[in-house]
């Protein structure tokens, strides 16, 4: 049986909106609302969805960089929104976070034997030359030579960079690393050696990830089991092969439809669904409604859980309803 | 033909020394058609039409030599007040961010009006209706609200839509669309996709498209170019190139893409970065990168070689003699 290493139970976060002109109700961005998931160890969980789904928001909120509005986020059997702040920086050791702009996430006025260093010497690992050998140690780990230990970040290119970002996450020993669009900036040529990389690292070294990313290829590509957002919401979550080849529902089979297939000779179904994002969100029911080509009344009135209606394959849908006694 | 580019070079004069972002290119647009041209951040793709367009940042960029004829006139030869008679009537331009190239002050009416009487006496009234045509031609619904919208009321894909409305007005020849879809979601991408085509038959304007994306190189280009630190390493039409790529280049960066239709245990990748142009300066540039380099390909500059009749690549593999060097299986296996 696989151990549950993460577990996020409904939850949520709401940001006070920017009022507009005179208008008095204080309302909200229901960024992330109600979504509960599991993370098996040693799995990788890729999240997609398109800008603004929530994806960020969700994984900030488990490192708690972010505090939830509302719900429970256990690690390894611990409730982290309990924590308090020191107790929550000794949780960080075993969860750390890889960003996505490695240019903007490491200080330029460090070495890169500085930024390695510091979350040892947050958590008190080693002393000075245990923790010079650790450094040499995973800059080469991450395929970079100890001799880059002395320079700065700019002297690096995009990809050196977020091997670096991923060398420190490292730097600790964490059981799960959240990775939030660690390919996005870079070049495929060199995006390809970073997903790589990662996956040689979760091998040899145990790692859970949860993947966050919106390029569908790169997920399919590194996921085990898939978790598709839309609107703050949790709308599909299944096994990478019964995702990608069997998408339940309708938004998860807009969204895969429409990723251009680099092989010219290959002819697909899109489905070209109207409008972004609805401007104006529904009040009730399912959020995808104005959009989907499939909506019932039902849809327009009563919110979809997100229910298994498969094995290992759970979707929030009205389609997928058990027929009423 | 319609446009051709002839020894195009084109370089930023900097504190580091000159920089040659395009670096000697040669290429033709032919009336109607969709070329593509794909590489990499920072190998010259935006420099190239910004130098069609006559848009080149000037200090500290130039074009250093060379020739862009559309249709014979030489582009690089007009005045700033002959291009902008060309700009917008004869080619057009659209963007990766239309934020940056819509005003936010002013309605989308306003400058949608004001593009179209740019290049036609029309009164305002003439003008309005084209406009609002226009925009419903590309799929905006409320046209007529819209009119009176600024931009940042409207959602990326419906200023995309604008920009798009905006360069067709004039019914212009050649359209440069500069990652047109790269700041927008999928779903949002396949519609402006489907979109492009769709008027790029109705009107018959060329397209040029600029991407890294070779997906969408793929779904709506007939022909493609490949670009490296500056130069063309590649030319084909779209099947030939996905068939029978024949730069190593191209062959590393088709193999890189994760194809969302099949999970691979490890993706093929090539090493090493990409170097900024200028950088190499004898040999191939391809060359440190290249798993098929030989002495010879770092002291001699290759030439473009012919594959086949439309299809060109600068590769020494590809030279008569050491043309069965070139194994295909290595590559594949
Ligand atoms: N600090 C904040 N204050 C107010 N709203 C916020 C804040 N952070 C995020 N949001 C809003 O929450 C929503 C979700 O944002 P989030 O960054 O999690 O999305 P995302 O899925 O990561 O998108 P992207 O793919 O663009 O990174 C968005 O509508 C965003 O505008
Ligand atoms: N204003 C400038 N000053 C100096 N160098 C410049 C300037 N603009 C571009 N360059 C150089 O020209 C080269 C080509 O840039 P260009 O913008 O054409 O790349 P690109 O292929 O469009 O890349 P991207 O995919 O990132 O848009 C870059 O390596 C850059 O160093
Ligand atoms: S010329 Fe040589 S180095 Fe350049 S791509 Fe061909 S084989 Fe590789
Ligand atoms: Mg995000
Ligand atoms: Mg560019």
């Amino acid at each position: 049986m696989t151990n549950v290493l993460l577990k996020v139970e409904q939850l949520k976060k709401h940001f006070p909106k920017k009022k507009k002109g005179f208008s008095k109700t204080t309302d909200v961005v229901k960024a992330v609302d109600g979504v509960s998931f599991e993370v098996y160890e040693g799995e990788t969980l890729g999240i997609v969805g398109e800008s603004g789904c929530g994806k960020s928001t969700t994984g900030r909120m488990i490192m708690r960089l972010l505090e939830p509005t509302d719900g429970k986020i256990y690690f390894n059997g611990i409730e982290l929104t309990s924590l308090s702040k020191s107790e929550m920086r000794k949780a960080r050791r075993d969860l750390q976070m890889v960003f996505q702009d490695p240019y903007a996430s490491l200080n330029p006025r460090h070495t890169v034997e500085q930024i390695l260093e510091e979350p040892l010497i947050v958590h008190g690992i080693g002393n000075k030359s245990v923790r010079k050998e650790m450094v040499k140690e995973f800059l080469q780990i991450v395929g970079l030579n100890s001799y880059h230990a002395k320079r700065y970040p700019h002297q690096f290119s995009g990809g050196q960079r977020q091997r670096i970002g991923i060398a420190r996450a490292l730097m600790t020993n964490p059981k799960l690393i959240i990775a939030d669009e660690p390919v996005s900036a870079l070049d495929v040529s060199i995006q390809a050696q970073v997903l790589n990389l990662m996956k040689r690292l979760q091998e040899d070294l145990k790692l859970t990830y949860i993947f966050i990313a919106h390029d569908l290829g790169v997920v399919r590509h590194i996921s085990d089991r898939v978790g598709v957002m839309y609107l703050g919401r949790l709308v599909e979550l299944a096994e990478c092969e019964s995702l990608y080849e069997e998408p339940l529902h309708p938004y998860t089979k807009v969204l895969l439809s429409s990723v251009p297939i680099p092989d010219p000779t290959y002819q697909k179904e899109q489905i070209l669904i109207q409008g972004d994002v609805a401007e104006s969100l529904p009040k009730n029911g399912c959020l995808f409604q104005q959009r989907c080509p499939f909506a019932t009344e039902a849809c327009k009135t009563i919110v979809p859980e997100l229910k298994e209606v498969k094995p290992g394959h759970s979707v929030a849908c009205h389609l997928y309803d058990e027929p009423q006694q | 033909m319609l446009l051709e580019v002839k020894g195009l070079e084109t370089t930023f004069f900097t504190n580091d020394g000159k920089i040659p972002a395009v670096d000697h290119i040669d290429f033709k647009v032919y009336e109607g058609e969709i070329l593509g041209i794909v590489g990499e951040s920072g190998c010259g793709k935006s420099v190239t039409s910004l130098s069609i367009m006559g848009l080149v940042p000037n200090p500290p960029g130039k074009i250093t030599s060379g020739e862009i004829l559309l249709e014979g006139k030489d582009l690089t030869k007009l005045s700033e007040k002959e291009m902008r008679k060309i700009r917008g009537k004869d080619i057009a331009m659209i963007f990766q961010e239309p934020m940056t190239s819509l005003n936010p002050l002013y309605t989308i009416g306003n400058q949608l009006i004001e593009a179209i009487r740019i290049h036609n006496k029309w009164d305002k009234k003439k003008a309005a209706n084209h406009a609002i045509e226009m925009m419903k031609l590309v799929g905006l619904r409320r046209a007529e609200e819209l009119m009176k919208e600024y931009p940042h009321q409207l959602s990326g894909g419906m200023r995309q839509r604008v920009m798009i409305a905006m360069a067709l007005a004039c019914n212009p020849k050649l359209v440069i669309a500069d990652e047109p879809t790269t700041a927008l979601d999928v779903t949002i991408q396949a519609q402006i996709m489907k979109l492009m085509q769709d008027l790029n038959k109705k009107f018959n304007s060329a397209v040029l498209l600029i991407t890294h994306d070779l997906g969408v190189v793929a779904e709506i280009c007939e022909r493609v170019i490949v670009m490296y630190s500056g130069q063309i390493v590649e030319e084909a039409p779209v099947m030939e190139i996905f068939k029978n790529p024949s730069h190593p280049y191209t062959r590393g960066l088709i193999q890189s893409v994760p194809d969302m239709r099949e999970k691979k245990e490890t993706l093929y990748s090539i090493p090493g970065a990409v170097p900024k142009p200028g950088s190499i300066k004898v040999g191939c540039r391809f060359a440190p990168r290249c798993e098929f380099a030989r002495e010879r390909c770092f002291n001699e500059n290759p030439p473009i070689y012919d594959v086949s009749a439309n299809h060109k690549a600068r590769c020494f593999l590809l030279e008569k003699g050491e043309g069965t060097v070139y194994d295909k299986r290595a590559v594949e296996s």
